[in-house]
């Protein structure tokens, strides 16, 4: 198990090399001058230059990419223009509201959308697997930032049960907490949920027609437990596949939702260094991002071998 | 040369009323797509505004007779912005669902027939599949400044792995077909065999995505101009209508609430539409993430 976690952990290393090369060949292959896009419209050339040369623009592509490189594996992602304060630690610092609101919503995504999956396959062509689907379809097309909106206005607006905005670290009280994080985990857990909800049911109507499931409701099994037990763990791996891929849409609502909900996490950071035009931060942000990725995914490709006996990856 | 028609059998002609009963939801979506696009097309002789005309008086206006959607934050017509917000949102879909399917369509084709450069281009379709699409368009906006072009660019080289590896999919499970095999072994050119076998049977699949690519692409831009890295404040766009509203959110609702509901209904309409077209064509290999 062990030689398989570290041969897979070593596979991952040319997706994130790739990565990391095109985050950082972007502000060569862009049309222009970085330099002056960045420094912005009242720029004196002096500024220009001063930029160009703190973001390395002025050394050979390879010489930079190397220095570049070196820093990241190190953990240095460079410093902010804005801030000069180090961008690791300005991410490290926004972690914590962006794990929580991540693992939260994943965790109401799972627990709508695979129960919905399920019921709407056991009873398909009825009116809780029209309903589910339909509810797919919307969360498909509903941006996280509207359903947010309409959570607020109903919610915090007209009934008053949950605060309008903000965000309280755990470490002040898990009551706080979790009232600032309710709302914003449900906007985009039931948006995530959509894509989720689809996969159970077409997986489970795939299983739900194998002899065995006809076997086991024959030999007098409960519903239930051939529902759950039988059908959905030999469902399991299509239906965590796809939580592995809808795992960068949750990224991109986290963007939105932080902004939405004024939570101080990473997407408040990218959306302040869109607008401070702070280049560092933005591909620091993409960086952290997109390992996270690839290793939500490494993770789902080990966990197939707790569904399924047969893989031996 | 004599061509001869295979029979297929019981496959009646489909008219009108047969996909609507059989497919509603093409019906549907594609009669809500219409919707929008003739807002976006009509949008000065719909009773609208100048869309950035600003009337003091009418600040945070609730919706009414005069102002049908209220006013915003400095007293522009919301009902007018949103109208003309429609065409933004469609030029976006449109732009991207063409350079979004054309460059993933050269890159699926070059990776599907030429195999020393496929495992090259997939390691960096997976390298640009692990960046997420939003902040991928973040970078290059925020480097080439925000435009409706570079919107469009930044949004369509995200959806490219997606499209490439459908592409090349169809490639490769159709050189293993009989038919391809006697037409490169009878001598038939490659020109005439990507022309004539594999280009026909990307268009089903293609189609398909290309609907859910445009939906995507809709919210993309959206989501983009709502952070502020979207289509440029002077042209009234649904995400820049929702982000000037996002302040105000609690005393005028529905400066959000009306460029928002316009976009949702039109991305279902279309994602309706895709899921239709999806059962008609079948197609394998099509996923929507």
């Amino acid at each position: 198990m062990l030689t398989t976690i570290l041969r897979r952990l070593l596979a991952t290393i040319p997706v994130m090399a790739i990565v990391a090369v095109i985050v950082f060949s972007l502000l060569y292959l862009t049309p222009g001058d970085p330099a002056a896009v960045l420094a912005g419209e009242q720029a004196t050339t002096a500024d220009i230059e001063r930029l160009r040369t703190s973001l390395g623009l002025d050394e050979p592509y390879l010489v930079r990419f190397g220095q570049w490189l070196g820093g990241v594996v190190q953990g240095d992602l460079g410093t902010s223009i804005f801030s000069r304060r180090p961008v690791m630690d300005l991410i490290v610092q926004r972690l914590e509201p962006t794990i929580a609101l991540t693992v939260a919503s994943l965790a109401i995504a799972v627990l709508i959308a695979v129960p919905l999956g399920v019921v709407a396959a056991w009873r398909s062509g009825g009116i809780i697997d029209r309903l589910a689907m339909s509810f797919a379809v919307l969360g498909f097309s509903l941006p996280v930032f509207v359903l947010s909106y309409l959570l607020i206005a109903l919610i915090s607006v007209e009934l008053k049960w949950l605060p309008v905005q903000g965000y309280v670290p755990i470490a002040y009280g898990f009551g706080p907490f979790a009232r600032h994080l309710v709302l914003p985990a449900m906007s985009l857990g039931i948006v995530n949920a959509a894509l989720i909800a689809r996969i159970t049911r077409t997986t489970m109507l795939e299983v739900l027609n194998q002899d065995y499931i006809r076997t086991a409701r024959a030999k007098g099994l409960s519903v239930r437990r051939v529902l759950v037990r039988h059908a959905l763990k030999n469902a399991a791996v299509p239906i965590v596949t796809v939580i592995g891929i809808s795992f960068a849409l949750l990224i991109s609502g986290v963007v939105v939702t932080e902004t939405v909900f004024n939570i101080p996490g990473l997407g408040r950071l990218t959306v302040d260094a869109i607008l401070r035009r702070d280049y560092p931060v933005i591909q620091g942000v993409i960086l952290v991002f997109s390992a996270t990725y690839v290793i939500v995914n490494l993770l789902v490709d080990l966990s197939y071998r707790l569904f399924d006996p047969r893989i031996r990856a | 040369m004599s061509v001869v028609t295979a029979r297929i059998p019981v496959q009646r002609r489909r008219g009108p009323r047969q996909v609507w009963q059989k497919h509603p939801s093409v019906v549907i979506g594609a009669a809500m797509l219409t919707v929008t696009v003739l807002a976006a097309v009509a949008a000065p002789w719909l009773g609208t505004i100048d869309p950035q005309a600003i009337a003091p008086f009418n600040r945070l206006e609730a919706p009414g007779a005069q102002f049908w959607f209220g006013g915003d934050l400095v007293g522009r017509d919301v009902y007018s912005r949103t109208v003309y917000g429609a065409r933004v949102s469609l030029a976006v879909g449109a732009g991207v669902v063409v350079g979004g399917l054309s460059l993933g369509l050269a890159v699926g084709l070059l990776s599907g027939f030429v195999r020393w450069i496929d495992q090259l281009l997939m390691r960096v379709m997976d390298g640009l599949m692990a960046i997420p699409s939003i902040l991928l368009a973040v970078a290059l906006i925020s480097l080439t400044g925000a435009s409706l072009q570079n919107i469009v660019i930044a949004i369509s080289i995200a959806e490219v792995p997606r499209v490439a590896r459908l592409v090349r999919s169809v490639v490769l499970s159709l050189k293993e077909q009989p038919y391809i095999e006697a037409a490169i072994t009878s001598g038939t050119s490659f020109v005439r065999i990507l022309w004539r076998h594999i280009l026909p049977n990307t268009v089903a699949p293609l189609v398909v995505q290309g609907t859910y690519i445009f939906a995507s692409a809709i919210l993309t831009e959206a989501i983009l101009s709502f952070i502020g890295a979207g289509t440029p404040p002077a042209t009234p766009s649904w995400g820049n209508i929702i982000a000037e509203g996002r302040t105000v959110f609690s005393i005028a609702p529905h400066i959000v609430l009306f460029p928002g509901l316009a976009l949702s209904f039109t991305a279902l309409g279309v994602n309706l539409l895709g899921d239709g077209l999806r059962d008609i064509f079948d197609p394998r290999f099509v996923s929507r993430k």
